[in-house]
């Protein structure tokens, strides 16, 4: 069996059949990090007990006991999400060298499936960023062509799958972090329902924003992994009692009569000529599925943007106060003259150039004088834009949209000029905002060989319709099983 | 001395702020416990210690202690109430904002009724919200040391009205404040410990003006004196200032109850702007009306409404009633002890004298008192039946606070019981006139005033023991004799 | 447009040090920035609740149980500087 090329539903089957034992699996993708991870920049730790971890899978296999549905699955976690033991950064030097005493839920309940924690994944610092440059640890690479971002923030989880590094891994988005760096790296990623999984142990970047989803090679995979990390948490006030059903088992690729809408807002014309292609080609594979495309309208998205971008920074300048260089974190080695001297050394060396950027918009947005044009302000648009997302989803399923405008651009291109990389997150941002869930499937290629992606957003709550378009997507336009040169 | 504003034609305004610790075992946020006196930074975690990541989950009984609170209160409950950040950098404040109840909070508008300077007062609650208590920073010097035990403490913060004009007045609203909150065991209230703190307001202005003088905010005061106190020098520096022509500048400060004065403690001109915006890691808190009608249910009889029913129903001295009705657990002991003596003035007299002399001597709670009410119940029921004399009764008391005994069995182990029989008072009294010949001749020519001498030798010769009617009645006829 | 002065005391506020060349930077990009969200206010928001949380999520409370404190000691290692069991910072009085 080529365990580079399986699928994560391929591996746990063969580790529960015991085809394969969960350390042989673990030891091929360490291997294969050794080797190669070098030019990507991917990983930023590897989990030192990770042969331990499926050896305990291979012991549970053995004595006929359930190892779970992720059965001996390596799984690769951004380095956003704590881990008890292991060094946790969020990519900041804020943060280098924190040791959370206890794991993200979703960390748990990886385990708890059988998984085992394979490392962690590089991002955009604070996860603030569309292009992995923003890390502290250096920029990651995109597999698809090493001068192209892999995108962000969770560049880290895109880029090791595509160059075969681990079967799956976790990402998060807050604006498109996950549905982004999938679309430049050419795997799947989904974001869920605001409230479908635990946000405890998750480092926060905007709290009414940021879910953590999976990233893999394709939806069926997808529907597996989400499977295993939602659900309510008890930790976690804001997850939903929604009970979390087997989308695995109950994906259905027919679209007949299947409603896909698009957007009157978000048509092709904002997109290059190779997006453009890939949409087109993806709305019409929906056509021949008998599926229907309907024209839906959410007038506020072209908002979207600036008020994702007032809220998600509102939110991250408060949930950074805490790093404040008392309790952990980067402290200034140089004497300080008072309190706010001390507050602001700390704060100046720790975090990096786009963080204090967006802290700063934050502030501002939520400062006297400031909070009701800016905070206030997007908090109506985003509920109107949640009440016409209501509407659409009236009218259709689901709603196809491009990823982004274009495919992966080159590493340094857009990292000057805030406004234009914040342009970039315009087709995703607003499914943070109404919280709605949201998945990038492959869609294609450029010209010049980087992959595009296609965008399928759903109403709360039902990734099942996700799945079954994203998986009758895939069958529909049966892409070459192409890889990355070189891997 | 009180300083009495009105005399220069100024009066005060004064409003209170009261953060009250609520009796939670775990704390607002998180699972760790909120005992009191535990090791350094031993009741810390992710949550409280404000680790990345790390999320809050409201505790439902602090929601079940500010709805009694309120209701107490008189409050409006609100059905969603919210819960925002208010943000500032404070080595003991770990997340860099502090999760507290700004716009909506649980309890609105409401009121309280107490009795200050012998009249029946009313002052308005303005709110009362929620919010999450600070760390703790002891300095030493050149560096300040955190300890987060108290971080994540429940706190319900109780605002009034700008409705007091005295420093008594306002002392009495924070004793009845205390009271309600003990009465309803959601607080300790505990000024010195700091489970009960208190901020006031004070302004002055012309008498007849309706616009607020300049307010100033004196912090943690911790004993109702020192309120007063407090209230008194800032009523008199704030006239003298007025007086003198100069401007009373806006700021907070502290009591110094060893100069008794207070000082400045931060200018308003450093006022913070908290940038409060809703905590996205909290939901609104709901209270639904059923809860709210579970809850009502369930309050206790609260002082004020306990001491007009002491007054109309057992007929006890307003004076008493409020005395008795301060603490739950005091009420509590005397209504236990009347119902067992059926003799409500007497138990009152019993419980303001005896019990609470000893009390205070012995420094022990009227939970922990030695005596029973029912045993102190029974033992006035003894009294009445004249089983023992009143001042036998004394004796039986302190034997009872020693011993924890009955009294029925420390009267008969002692022989302390009155003596009715005729029989024996009358051998006693034939013994007494025996040994007193020339008192006897002269009381028989017509020196009546000796009768009290017979009486006192009677009752001497029988350790207080004898029945004093019938040494009365015995005496009464054997000097007829 | 942020001046100077305006990105200085926001630093402030938000405790950052900013360098001269930060600060200007900041100012000129944060003023782009702003300057094109400003077009939020066009959207007609009369009477529209702001939104926080953006799915239906029935509130839910914690039962008052203590669960002792684990992992006090790996918080307090994390810590820069420390005297015992004490978090240590510069004198805050």
């Amino acid at each position: 069996m080529d365990l580079s090329q399986s699928t994560l539903v391929e591996l746990r089957d063969a580790v529960r059949g015991k085809q394969v034992k969960a350390v042989e699996i673990a030891d091929h993708f360490l291997q294969r990090i050794a080797r190669i991870d070098r030019e990507f920049n991917s990983f930023l730790a590897i989990n030192p007990t990770v042969m331990d971890e499926a050896a305990k899978v291979d012991a549970a296999v053995a004595s006929g006991l359930d190892p779970g549905p992720l059965a001996g699955v390596p799984i690769a976690v951004k380095d956003l999400l704590c881990t008890k033991g292991l060094a946790t950064t969020a990519a900041s030097n804020m943060l280098k060298g924190f040791v959370p005493p206890y794991s993200a839920t979703v960390v748990e309940r990886l385990r708890a499936a059988g998984a085992v924690l394979l490392g962690k994944t590089n991002l955009d610092e604070f996860a603030m960023g569309s292009s992995n440059e923003t890390s502290a640890f250096g920029p990651c690479r995109n597999p698809w062509n090493r001068d192209h971002v892999p995108g962000g923030s969770s560049g880290g989880s895109a880029a090791c799958l595509a160059a075969r590094l681990a079967p799956a891994s976790i990402g998060t988005d807050t604006g498109g972090s996950i549905r982004q760096p999938a679309s430049f790296c050419g795997v799947v990623g989904i974001k869920p329902t605001y409230g479908r999984v635990s946000r405890y142990g998750v480092i926060a970047f905007a709290s009414s924003l940021d879910q953590a989803g999976p990233m893999t090679q394709n939806a069926r995979d997808g529907a597996v992994l989400l499977e295993a990390i939602s659900g309510r948490d008890d930790l976690d006030a804001t997850t939903s009692d929604e009970p979390v059903p087997p989308w695995f088992r109950k994906i259905d690729s027919d679209m007949s009569g299947v409603r896909i809408g698009i957007l009157k807002e978000a048509g092709i014309g904002d997109v290059d000529e190779s997006t453009a292609v890939v949409f087109s080609r993806a709305a019409e594979a929906f056509r021949k599925l008998g599926a229907r495309i309907v024209n839906v309208s959410v007038p506020t998205l072209r908002y979207a943007v600036a008020t994702y971008y007032l809220i998600a920074a509102s939110e991250a300048s408060s949930n950074l106060a805490r790093y404040d260089g008392v309790r952990y974190g980067h402290r200034a080695a140089r004497p300080t003259a008072d309190l706010d001297d001390f507050y602001a050394a700390n704060r100046s060396e720790g975090f990096g150039l786009e963080v204090k950027r967006r802290i700063m918009l934050g502030t501002y947005a939520l400062s006297s004088g400031y909070h009701d044009a800016y905070y206030i302000k997007a908090s109506q648009v985003r509920r109107r834009m949640r009440d016409e997302y209501a509407s659409a989803f009236a009218a259709c399923d689901v709603i196809l949209s491009p990823v982004t405008a274009s495919p992966a651009f080159k590493i340094g291109a857009r990292i000057s000029d805030p406004l234009e990389m914040y342009r970039n997150d315009m087709f995703t941002t607003s499914s943070n905002l109404a919280g709605l869930p949201g998945i990038s499937v492959p869609g294609g290629f450029a010209e010049n060989g980087l992959p595009i992606g296609v965008q399928l957003t759903a109403k709360h709550f039902d990734e099942q319709s996700l799945f079954n378009a994203a998986a009758a997507l895939e069958s529909a336009l049966a892409l070459p099983k192409k890889a990355p040169h070189g891997v | 001395m009180a300083y009495e504003a009105e005399n220069e034609g100024f009066e005060a305004v004064i409003g209170l702020e009261i953060h009250a610790q609520l009796l939670t075992r775990s704390k607002i946020f998180c699972r760790d416990s909120t005992h009191f006196g535990a090791g350094d930074n031993e009741n810390i975690c992710p949550v409280c210690a404000g680790l990345p990541g790390a999320l809050p989950v409201l505790n439902e009984r602090v929601v079940e202690y500010a709805v009694k609170t309120g209701l107490a209160l008189n409050c409006e409950i609100r059905r969603q109430s919210f819960f925002a950040r208010k943000q500032y950098f404070y080595p003991d404040l770990p997340k860099g904002y502090q999760i507290s109840q700004h716009d909506l909070p649980i309890c609105g508008p409401g009121y309280v009724e107490f009795v200050s300077g012998g009249a029946k007062r009313r002052v308005s609650v303005t709110r009362a919200h929620l919010e999450e208590d600070a760390g703790k920073s002891t300095h030493h010097g050149d560096y300040s040391l955190i300890n987060l035990n108290r971080s994540g403490i429940p706190l319900l913060e109780i605002v009034s009205g700008p409705d007091m004009r005295t420093a008594a007045e306002a002392a009495d609203y924070a004793r009845a404040i205390r009271g309600i909150l003990r009465y309803l065991d959601v607080c300790d209230g505990n000024l010195e410990e700091g489970s009960l703190r208190c901020d006031v307001n004070v302004s002055v202005r012309h008498c007849g003006e309706s616009a607020l003088g300049t307010k100033v905010e004196i912090k943690n005061i911790n004993s109702f004196r020192f309120i007063e106190k407090a209230i008194e020098y800032e009523i008199h520096r704030q006239t003298d200032c007025v007086l003198n022509g100069e401007r009373v500048a806006q700021e907070t400060r502290l009591y110094d109850p060893d100069k008794n004065r207070t000082f400045t403690m931060r200018a308003k001109e450093d006022a913070h702007d908290y940038r409060y915006f809703p905590d996205p890691d909290l939901l609104p808190v709901t209270v639904e009306k059923d809860w709210v009608e579970e809850i009502r249910s369930s309050l206790p009889e609260l002082p004020l409404a306990r001491a007009a029913r002491f007054v109309a129903e057992l007929q006890l001295p307003e004076y008493d009633a409020t005395i008795l009705t301060q603490e739950r657990a005091l009420a509590d002991y005397f209504e236990r002890a009347q119902e067992a003596c059926g003799n409500p003035k007497a138990a009152s007299n019993w419980i303001m004298t005896e019990v609470m002399r000893n009390l205070n001597e012995s420094g022990t709670s009227i939970a922990r008192a030695p005596v029973t009410a029912e045993r102190l119940g029974k033992m006035i029921a003894l009294i009445d039946k004249g089983v023992i004399s009143g001042k036998i009764a004394k004796t039986v008391f302190s034997a009872m606070w020693a011993d924890r005994g009955d009294p029925e069995s420390i009267i008969a182990e002692k022989g302390l019981a009155q003596v009715t029989d005729a029989a024996a008072v009358g051998r006693i009294v034939d013994d007494v006139l025996a040994a007193n010949p020339s008192q006897l001749e002269s009381y028989r020519s017509g020196k009546d005033k000796l009768f009290g001498f017979f009486v006192g030798q009677v009752m001497k010769l029988s350790k207080g023991q004898a029945n004093p009617e019938l040494v009365n009645e015995l005496l009464r006829k054997k000097l007829r004799e | 447009m942020l001046t100077e002065e305006i990105v200085q005391s926001i630093a402030k506020l938000a405790r950052l040090r900013l360098s001269e060349g930060e600060a200007t930077a900041f100012g000129r990009q944060l003023s782009a920035v702003l300057r094109s969200f400003n077009e939020i206010s066009q959207v007609d928001t009369a009477g529209v609740e702001p939104l926080v949380t953006p799915s239906e999520i029935t509130p839910r409370l914690r039962a008052d149980v203590v669960e002792p404190a684990a992992g006090a000691e790996e918080i307090i290692a994390n810590a820069p500087e420390k005297t015992g069991r004490l978090f240590k910072v510069p004198p805050v009085v």
